[in-house]
């Protein structure tokens, strides 16, 4: 095979090769503030896997490694975004890992590694390539969760994520094993072909073995009724740590639901647009009323990221191109979201320590006007309010809900989110209305500051031009549907 | 001839000082609340200029939308940037134009705290009602119109009373929970028609069946926010906890959103189910008007007593639109005009006193017409217009009302005018307590009577009641063709359901045709297949409307 075939996977080869070689300078460096140093060094191989992806045309599928790896318009879109995310979540974490004293460069590979893992899943082409880039960014995570090995809460969020995924990878194994047992292949395409023929539908193996790796990609993006670890698990691990979880890997792992749905089991839309639509309706409800008994706001932004999970799976339960490409719109806002919303918590700090309860955030308006006004508007975007850029992701998600004809779910929708709307606001209550509780430690990290302006600057001036992303998205839509 | 986008220079020009004054910083505290105040004072009283202008312009003989500016905006969604005026929201937006410099004087010494952050937040509401007014496209409306949740919310909650956190919230998920209902349906019509641009979604009525499921969205966002009972219940909250300037602007715009919303909405788009659904409405109107007037009657506190005086005023308002008929229409219109400038003006004559004695309670004041004669005068003329009086601008809005009711349902007609008599009581009781009788209290005897800054407040509201109450005719001259058109669109709506009824009918007669061919005699029948829903031509695969033949 010549090197040249694989140009599509560069982007992911540059990713790999270059955290192996900041591992190494990792180890063999002994002075100075090595995380830091390969922390940058992180950004700029992200940045370089991204000059890759871009490199190869993806106007049209190619098909690498016997079908195993797909490089098309779709995985471009989400891989744009991964890399987006890792590096904002990598930004965000610098500062944070020194405060915290758990700055150790083993961090920013482990970061790098699931990157690579959620790239290949999306780009997945058959099961077996779905499976190993899942595990190799799911093993990262487990570990990232548990960075803080002195902290009893971080180590009991690594334990519960671990336990509860190798749950997920079992149930996800024993799907795989089921649909090859019944379809005799791993290939997308093939199964796709199966699934389309008349007697996809008596096959109940192949139904079994949807449904299996269905409740276990709903493990990874959080989905009721399979999102009990995430509470947990946000609170318990180090915030920076919450932030990615909370950011990316649900966007690759909805990425590559929508993949599997669209791609091998479009024929069987009608049996999994029932589990989408009720996983959707529940998430929304569940997301938004338990959120409002928690105090504090990792939980509470837990809660919210189940809620908007539910969102996102109404595009999906609209089973169509327009459903997808509002999905990704939905999705990709939804990182900026709370790429900003997860910068304004890292900035709490009282006494060299975390302030994490809501009551934290009191009078904030008053001590440090900035982060209160951003903190505001993640807050009111995330509560669907216009002109900010989250209510435009839920007005192309009930705009595909509506012509998908789904309106029972597009009003469960809006009522969920007027629901959680309530928790948002208190945030905000807690801003502006409150009196001041103690002073803020002053903080100052350039490329957290620079994450924070640039989140917040999209979150408001998204209805100035909205059209490149949603163009974006769109096209992206068409390539899988 | 319009070459000056005046509509956007409004809306936009408030952020405009917006920016202003978040970038200009004072050496200190105080010179920065000062450099803010003049800003917005300054930035809203241009925009007041821009607004007469445009009123200036406005050519009162054209019926449809002027001033008209469409961009694209959100070109694959088809949402386009489009802006316009008739002569139906030339006066809210004239309205909301004028209250803003009135709410940012009336504020200035009353706010104390946060002062550059309350001028932020008031310029940015400015902008976004204004921009509410002017929207021509449905998904546009909706951005302005829920975006005023924030500026509000703010300013209830971080210079309001002491429940202004209960309050606060209660405001934003009542209105919330309404408003995203409507954005579904609105979503539904864009499905349906391929479009969301208003004058187009005026003339092109949907089906029957799904008229009404979208009708009830709708008014689940207007009635809340008009507010009609029994959802008018976050009203009296807001109003008691919001400041004097937030009260103002609360009930002199916000709530004519509903209203408005009504006239642009639910009458030309569901003509049908209006038709169906307005006895319905004219019965909560009813009750409203009655119910509230009797629970003002035995207010302790001012501004919860003006407030309920609110729904009531605000029953009149939706029992007018929904009779369809010019007076009604009219008559609702003026009233939403004259209730914004009186209820407006009556909150800030509370807050006069308010600033003085830091109580609402009507018990402490009393007998103040000794020491305060020219805030009587106001205030007498305000509560008598309140009242509804001949010679002021309510006697208008009510008069035309009840007889566009009368033409409709007589039994409507009577108790709506119970309701103009319960009216009078609770705002003469209240202004017999507050200004006529022994001076009880002493500090109330001592408040002194209204500064010059009070009587520029003042004079321009007191003086536009008293003008539209003697000469209505410049509000009329130019809401006549545009309440004609209203209403001609509204008749066509449902001249086209009966049609399309017809037409439903005929093509069951033309299936029987076809289930019979041997039958010639019907061959004819089947040329009237086309006619069926013109709306849908071009558009075969939408689900075709299940029309009851039974009615």
């Amino acid at each position: 095979m010549n090197l040249n075939d694989l140009a599509p996977l560069y982007a992911e080869l540059s990713l790999a090769v270059l955290s192996m070689i900041l591992l190494v300078y990792g180890v063999l460096q002994k002075k100075g503030e090595i995380a830091r140093k390969v922390a940058y060094g992180g950004c700029f191989a992200l940045i370089i896997a991204g000059m890759f992806l871009y490199a190869s045309p993806h106007d049209q599928d190619v098909r690498l490694l016997n079908g195993m790896f797909v490089h098309d318009g779709f995985g471009v879109f989400v891989k744009t975004l991964i890399l987006i995310g890792t590096g904002a979540a990598l930004m965000m974490s610098i500062q944070y890992m020194y405060d915290e004293g758990f700055a150790r460069f083993e961090y920013v590979v482990l970061f790098l590694l699931s990157a690579l893992g959620m790239m290949l899943m999306v780009s997945a082409g058959n099961l077996l390539g779905l499976y190993m880039g899942l595990e190799l960014q799911s093993l990262s995570l487990y570990v990232l969760a548990a960075i803080r090995r002195d902290s009893i809460k971080s180590a009991e969020a690594g334990m519960k994520y671990f336990v509860l995924g190798a749950l997920s990878s079992g149930m996800l194994l024993f799907g795989i094993s089921l649909i090859y047992g019944f379809t005799g292949s791993i290939d997308f395409v093939a199964i796709g072909e199966y699934a389309a023929s008349e007697n996809a539908l008596s096959n109940a193996g192949l139904l079994f073995g949807m449904v299996f790796v269905i409740a276990a990609l709903a493990f990874k993006i959080s989905a009721v009724p399979f999102h009990m670890w995430t509470p947990d698990v946000y609170e318990g691990a180090p915030t920076s740590v919450s932030a990615y979880f909370a950011m990316v890997p649900k966007l690759a792992a909805v990425a590559l639901i929508i993949r599997l749905l669209m791609g091998p089991f479009d024929g069987l839309a009608e049996q999994w647009q029932q589990i989408m639509w009720l996983m959707a309706a529940a998430s929304i409800l569940w997301g938004g009323f338990a959120g409002i008994a928690q105090t504090s706001i990792k939980r509470m932004l837990a809660y919210s990221s189940i809620a908007n999970i539910g969102f996102a799976l109404i595009g999906l339960a609209c089973a169509d191109e327009q459903g997808i490409g509002a999905t990704l719109v939905y999705m990709a806002l939804y990182m900026v979201m709370t790429a900003g919303a997860f910068c304004v918590v890292l900035y709490i700090r009282r006494d060299g320590l975390a302030a994490e309860r809501i009551e934290d955030l009191s009078g904030l308006s008053q001590t440090n006007r900035y982060l209160a006004y951003v903190m505001a508007f993640f807050m009111f975007s995330m509560s669907g309010i216009p002109p900010l850029a989250g209510f435009f992701g839920k007005l192309v998600i009930l705009q595909a809900a509506v012509a998908a004809e789904l309106y029972v779910l597009a009003v469960i929708g809006v009522i969920g989110s007027v629901v959680a709307c309530f928790y948002y606001l208190r945030v905000i209550k807690v801003m502006f209305f409150d009196e001041a509780a103690q002073n803020l430690d002053k903080l100052d990290s350039k490329a957290r500051h620079f994450v924070l302006t640039l989140c917040a600057l999209i979150v408001l001036l998204f209805i100035v031009k909205p059209e490149p992303l949603i163009n974006f998205a769109m096209q992206a839509a068409q390539m899988i549907s | 001839m319009f070459d000056l986008p005046v509509l956007s220079l409004m809306t936009f020009l408030p952020l405009v000082g917006v920016l202003f004054i978040v970038s200009v910083r004072g050496s200190n505290e105080e010179v920065s609340a000062r450099n803010a105040k003049n800003t917005a004072l300054f930035t809203s009283l241009f925009t007041v200029a821009l607004a007469v202008y445009m009123a200036v312009q406005f050519d009162v003989s054209d019926a449809g939308f002027q001033f008209v500016e469409k961009y694209s905006w959100f070109p694959n969604l088809g949402i386009s940037y489009h802006m316009g005026v008739d002569g139906i929201s030339l006066f809210f937006v004239l309205l909301s134009a004028m209250l803003v410099p009135i709410c940012i004087l009336a504020s200035w010494h009353a706010i104390k705290k946060r002062v550059k952050e309350y001028m932020i937040a008031f310029l940015v509401l400015e902008s976004l009602m204004i921009g509410t007014f002017c929207a021509l496209d449905s998904f546009l409306f909706y951005v302005f119109f829920e975006a005023v949740l924030i500026p509000m919310f703010i300013i209830i909650g971080v210079w309001g009373g002491p429940r202004r956190v209960y309050s606060a919230y209660k405001f934003f998920l009542y209105t919330l929970l309404g408003s995203v209902l409507m954005l579904v349906a609105l979503l539904t019509l864009y499905v349906q028609l391929g479009t969301s641009d208003i004058p187009t979604l005026m003339e092109n009525p949907v089906a029957r069946d799904l008229q009404i499921w979208l009708w009830l969205a709708v008014f689940a966002s207007f009635a809340v926010k008009m507010p009609m009972w029994p959802v008018h219940t976050w009203l009296p909250d807001a109003h008691v906890e919001a400041p004097t300037a937030g009260s103002v602007i609360l009930a002199g715009v916000l709530l004519k959103m509903g209203g408005y919303g009504f006239l642009r909405f639910s009458l030309p788009m569901f003509p049908e189910a209006s038709e169906l659904f307005a006895p319905m409405v004219f019965w909560l109107s009813v009750i409203a008007i009655i119910y509230t007037s009797l629970v003002a009657l035995v207010q302790e506190d001012m501004k919860k007593l003006i407030a309920y005086s609110s729904v009531a005023h605000m029953g009149y308002v939706t029992l007018g639109i929904f009779t369809a008929t010019t007076q009604g229409i009219e008559g609702g219109i003026f009233q939403m005009i004259s209730h914004g400038l009186i209820s407006g003006a009556l909150f800030l004559s509370v807050g006069v006193i308010y600033d003085r004695l830091h109580t609402r309670e009507i018990s402490r004041y009393g007998g103040i017409v000794k020491n305060m004669p020219k805030y009587a005068t106001v205030f007498m003329i305000l509560m008598l217009g309140s009242v509804g009086l001949p010679g002021t601008s309510g006697f208008v809005g009510e008069f035309l009302t009840l007889v566009g009711v009368y033409q409709v349902n007589t039994l409507v007609a009577v108790f709506a005018a119970t309701g103009l008599i319960l009216g009078a009581p609770y705002m003469l009781y209240l202004y017999r307590r507050v200004v006529f009788g022994k001076q009880m209290n002493d500090d109330a005897a001592k408040m002194s009577d209204l500064t010059k800054r009070e009587m520029t407040l003042f004079v321009p509201l007191v003086a536009l009641v008293l003008y539209l109450g003697i000469f209505p005719g410049y509000v009329m001259d130019r809401l006549h063709p545009s309440v004609d058109r209203l209403i001609t669109l509204y008749e066509s709506g449902l001249q086209k359901g009966e049609e399309r009824r017809m037409a439903a009918l005929s093509g069951v007669a033309s299936t029987v045709a076809q289930i019979k061919p041997a039958a010639g005699m019907y061959e004819q029948e089947v040329t009237f297949v086309p006619a069926i829903a013109p709306n849908y031509a071009g558009k075969e695969d939408l689900p075709m409307p299940i029309i009851n033949y039974n009615e």
